[in-house]
């Protein structure tokens, strides 16, 4: 059995969050009374992930996603339970922990803003003490595998958004890090960008057996990269299990695709017509009633095709990400 | 046949190591802030409105006195002042309020990813603005001298001393706001905590008046404070006429309020960052 990356035994985040009403009598009533409300934002959680899994972390916003990331990477001490990750507790920090792990967040920068990204990663050999004869292949080893070869000479400032995000990447793999806490790695990318990146990881993953736990909005970054996923809503996990099994669990439906002989006839006896092209028609069916409506209609109609499918993964999702809080 | 202990090796490892990242952030900074120029120079020149009005009243004021007040004369002032100048930029540190901005804007988390203290980072790069702000001080210090007639004639023993007391200065400040600064992970509000703070660090330090001129009993408080040390010692090294033992008495001092600083800030440093909440990001 492969040996765990990263272990979270119940572990948890509650933040004293100040909230008051507003207004002028309101703010005066602050002044001698401080109301505080308690937030869960990690509730208890434990999962592991082995060495050189690569696993989603999925969840709406606000479900605890990036706290727990942030928990895992030694930027907040837990409220209780316990995380570990190659057997070092974040919470204290230790440089040998720092040295092999790196958090990339879409939405930072990492990167000195003014100066071009070669400064920022000669910086980081510094910090990371990547002997020199080791630093200058990998860097140019990481720049070329992404293709950015004429902008790291570059002010950071002037990059685009793709632009930077893939010098940002090459920056936080330079120290050869085991695990890899990716939190929208491809967020506001254009298609193309997201690809690459998505390659990248992949490939990364694959030469250095890295560990990876991805958080993403866009279900192709999952599909293409996991095979599972670990589902947060509310602080508590809902779901940990391959991708495919997430529509088993959650999708109280299938969809059925047929085409007909005759391809104008009314379907919608055998459930909700979701879409018609052409002769091809999609119905989307109760899950425990599939293997009977499929009977059916190939015992009354005439079929020239038909294949039963779990809804798309994107509605999938939608489905658990509306999951009420549990009271 | 002696043994020299591993930790030995391990230990001058870890110093080249800090050298190391010392240097590169000092070379980033002063890179970085180079492509600034402009905007330090104008930032210096307004700076400059400051000591050039303390000079004019305090110049006006001996001329007033017969050419002296409380036995400094109106040359002193000019020196002082002129060298005020240079003491002011190396006072400039990353200050509280900043820590405040870095923990609102998210910078922490990238600082906190780094397997070094942020510390460390700080220094280093202000280390690098300073080499900048200093080149770009020499023409400004030049024509002050050429307008004000300073009375400047410092011993060797006087030069190294202030050579050394200005970077002194520069870690007394920076690990004294640096401590102060780890109150923003328990207030949102420092920022009245921080201008009272300054206010007394301005009375206290010889910012706003050379430290004689004060009362005696304000003098007397003054030096068991760190203020004077980062300010009023390092130009009166320069400027004043202080024995030998005198500076190497204000040195070991400085160096004492650098120790100091230093354990408030890592005794604050621990407990903060178990309250950290890593927002913005």
């Amino acid at each position: 059995m492969a040996e765990h990356a990263v272990v979270v035994d119940r572990l948890e985040k509650v933040f004293d969050v100040p909230e008051r009403d507003p207004g002028l009598v309101a703010a005066t009533k602050g002044l001698f009374r401080r109301k505080t409300r308690e937030v869960r934002a990690v509730d208890g959680i434990s999962f592991t992930v082995d060495q050189g899994e690569v696993v989603g972390f999925l969840g709406p916003n606000g479900a605890g996603k990036t706290t727990t990331l942030k928990m895992l990477s030694g930027l907040l001490h837990p409220s209780g339970g316990e995380g570990r990750v190659l057997g070092f507790v974040p919470a204290r920090r230790q440089r040998e922990f720092l040295s092999r792990i790196t958090l990339v967040m879409g939405n930072r920068n990492q990167l000195q803003w003014d100066l071009p990204a070669l400064d920022s990663y000669e910086l980081n050999r510094a910090i990371y003490r990547i002997p020199r004869e080791e630093f200058a292949p990998l860097r140019d080893e990481l720049i070329e595998l992404l293709d950015i070869g004429d902008l790291v000479r570059k002010p950071v400032r002037q990059l685009s958004l793709g632009e930077r995000m893939k010098a940002e990447i090459v920056g936080a793999l330079l120290h050869k890090p085991r695990v890899l806490f990716l939190d929208e790695p491809t967020i506001g990318l254009d298609v193309t960008m997201q690809k690459r990146i998505r390659t990248f990881v992949a490939d990364y993953n694959e030469r250095y057996g890295a560990t990876v736990l991805l958080t993403s909005h866009y279900m192709a970054d999952v599909e293409a990269l996991c095979k599972r996923v670990v589902v947060i809503h509310h602080g508590t996990i809902l779901y940990d299990g391959v991708l495919s099994g997430l529509a088993e669990t959650f999708a109280a439906y299938k969809t059925i695709g047929v085409a007909l002989e005759n391809g104008h006839a009314d379907l919608s006896a055998y459930g909700e017509v979701i879409h018609r092209d052409g002769d091809w028609i999609t119905l989307r069916v109760p899950k425990a009633e599939t293997s009977a409506v499929t009977a059916k209609l190939l015992a009354d109609e005439q079929v020239l095709d038909l294949n039963v499918e779990d809804p798309p993964i994107e509605d999938v999702i939608e489905l658990v990400f509306a999951q009420e809080k549990p009271e | 046949m002696t043994t020299v202990p591993q930790s030995v090796p391990r230990e001058a490892a870890r110093i080249r190591s800090m050298v190391d990242i010392y240097l590169s952030t000092a070379r980033m900074a002063v890179a970085s802030e180079f492509q600034y120029r402009t905007g330090h120079y104008f930032f210096l020149l307004g700076m400059i409105a400051e000591p050039v009005i303390y000079l004019v009243v305090w110049t006006t004021i001996a001329d007033q006195q017969g050419g002296e007040v409380q036995g400094l004369s109106a040359g002193y002032f000019a020196a002082y002042y002129i060298v005020w100048t240079l003491v002011r930029n190396m006072n400039i540190v990353f200050g509280a309020p900043y820590w405040e901005y870095r923990i609102r804007e998210g910078d922490l988390n990238r600082d906190l990813l780094r397997p070094v203290l942020p510390l460390h980072y700080d220094i280093a790069w202000f280390a690098g603005w300073k080499v900048v702000m200093i080149v770009l001080w020499l023409p400004i210090a030049f024509a002050l001298s050429l307008v004000f007639d300073p009375t400047l004639s410092p011993r060797p023993a006087e030069i190294v001393t202030f050579a050394i007391a200005i970077w002194g200065a520069y870690l007394i400040r920076t690990m004294l706001q640096e401590s102060l600064g780890m109150l923003c992970f328990w207030t949102t509000r420092g920022a009245a905590i921080f201008d009272l703070y300054m206010t007394v660090e301005l009375l206290l330090s010889g910012r706003l008046v050379p430290l004689p001129l004060m009362p005696d009993w304000v003098q007397d408080i003054s030096r068991f404070l760190p203020f004077q040390w980062a300010f009023y010692f390092p130009i009166e090294s320069l400027v004043g006429d202080l024995s030998n033992q005198e500076l190497v008495q204000g040195l070991f001092v400085q160096l004492l309020w650098i120790l100091i600083g230093l354990a408030i800030f890592r005794v604050a440093w621990r407990s903060a960052i178990k309250r950290y909440s890593a927002v913005g990001g």
